[in-house]
């Protein structure tokens, strides 16, 4: 389902990552691992089309993620290693351009996570697990069937690791596709491992 | 379409919480308008003949300040990220912001213009002309503004870099805009003025959004 072939980027004047290929099968999940600064926030954002492959492409069933970046942008959940929390908006508000862009339900999304008792808290008072927990939380409230995900647990205590291992098991029993870039172990069973650097 | 709506609504939320920020530019506005009156003397004669260009050239100013943080505080917490990932072509990314941005801060320089023009003694001939040119004029700002901050995002100290590659674009809108409320001020017509404001706006229209998408995809690269 997702590929990719022969794939290169710099990241300044540094060829981070080169000769990537890859593939995940429906249903399939990929760890990238590594050490600080060899390439997997690179290759995530590659995968999703925020940055474009100095060489090689990047494909979703065969069609080029390069080719119209919007309607790749809409098969799929990117959760950086920044939250994207606005500390003004309540976590619910928070949540609500998510809910619409993917096509889910806020509340669904936030008992996903267990942040229902906090929804109408502004995101500021929240603790940073919390708001990691409400960056997930958009995971939750899309159809979308590409995963990708940067440090997704860091933060988060047994109880939240637990849901989101809950919540990825659920995404791959319906084809999704995960990958995420790791240093800590993740709930993702018989997941592939990609080593870079 | 209901994309747009949502990237909108999630601007005019923010500019809601964020009420401080979103008034400063309007007080701006009012506070650097009064001024001439007090550096130049309250003299009708002078204030009324240069009440155009102090009201454009205020307005101008004034839309400038939230520019800086148009893009820049979704760039630096991840959002615009998420933003370009909605499904939403770029181009419209920044069309819901310059959107944003006229109904935040052009909307309210409109309607705060025509009190200040008439305590400026500006001749209440011009005053219409006056605002039915601010109003393609504010558009244009918002438009030609959303485009410079797309691009100065991400570079260091951008926010000095933006007054400079903005002001030199808004130019033409400056002497359009102020050119028909002098014409209508003094009993002549500025149909000329306006039209050429409106051409102004229907090319910028589609321009703008488009070079500041490509200029907001260039920056999260």
């Amino acid at each position: 389902m997702l590929q990719t072939e022969n794939v290169a980027a710099f990241r300044g004047e540094r060829l981070v990552l080169r000769d990537i290929t890859l593939r995940v099968p429906a249903g399939g999940a990929l760890m990238l691992v590594g050490p600080n600064g060899s390439g997997k926030s690179t290759l995530l954002r590659l995968l999703a089309g925020l940055l474009r492959p100095a060489a090689g492409r990047v494909l979703w069933q065969n069609e080029d993620a390069a080719a119209d970046p919007a309607a790749h942008g809409a098969r799929l959940v990117y959760v950086g290693h920044q939250d994207a929390v606005k500390p003004g908006l309540t976590a619910a508000e928070n949540l609500r351009f998510a809910a619409v862009a993917g096509g889910g339900d806020v509340a669904v999304g936030l008992a996903a996570v267990g942040l229902t008792a906090l929804a109408d808290l502004p995101a500021r008072v929240l603790s940073a697990g919390q708001k990691r927990r409400l960056a997930l939380a958009r995971l939750a409230v899309s159809s979308a069937l590409l995963w990708l995900l940067d440090e997704p647990t860091l933060g988060l205590d047994a109880a939240a690791v637990d849901r989101f291992g809950g919540l990825l098991a659920g995404h791959r029993a319906r084809g999704g596709v995960v990958v995420a870039a790791t240093h800590l172990p993740l709930p993702l069973a018989d997941a592939a491992e990609l080593r870079l650097g | 379409m209901k994309r747009f709506q949502a990237v909108l609504a999630r601007e005019l939320r923010l500019a809601l919480r964020h009420g401080g920020d979103t008034l400063a530019a309007l007080l701006f506005f009012v506070v650097v308008v009064m001024l001439f009156p007090l550096a130049l003397g309250p003299g009708p004669q002078l204030l009324g003949s240069i009440a155009p260009g102090i009201v454009w050239v205020c307005a101008l100013l004034a839309a400038l300040l939230p520019l800086d943080r148009l893009f820049g505080a979704d760039f630096e917490d991840g959002s615009l990220d998420l933003l370009l990932l909605s499904g939403l072509p770029a181009f419209a990314v920044a069309g819901a912001k310059a959107l944003a941005h006229w109904l935040v801060t052009g909307l309210p320089l409109l309607a705060a213009a025509a009190p200040l023009a008439v305590m400026l003694r500006m001749p209440p001939a011009g005053v219409p002309v006056l605002l039915a040119g601010l109003l393609p004029g504010t558009l244009l700002l918002s438009l030609l503004g959303a485009t410079g901050a797309a691009v100065v995002l991400g570079a260091r100290r951008g926010g000095v870099l933006l007054p400079l590659l903005v002001l030199p674009l808004a130019v033409p809108v400056l002497i359009f805009g102020a050119a028909a409320a002098e014409a209508a001020a003094s009993g002549e017509t500025a149909r000329p003025e306006l039209l050429l404001l409106a051409a102004l706006l229907a090319a910028a229209l589609p321009l703008c959004p488009i070079a500041a998408g490509a200029a907001l995809r260039a920056a999260v690269e």
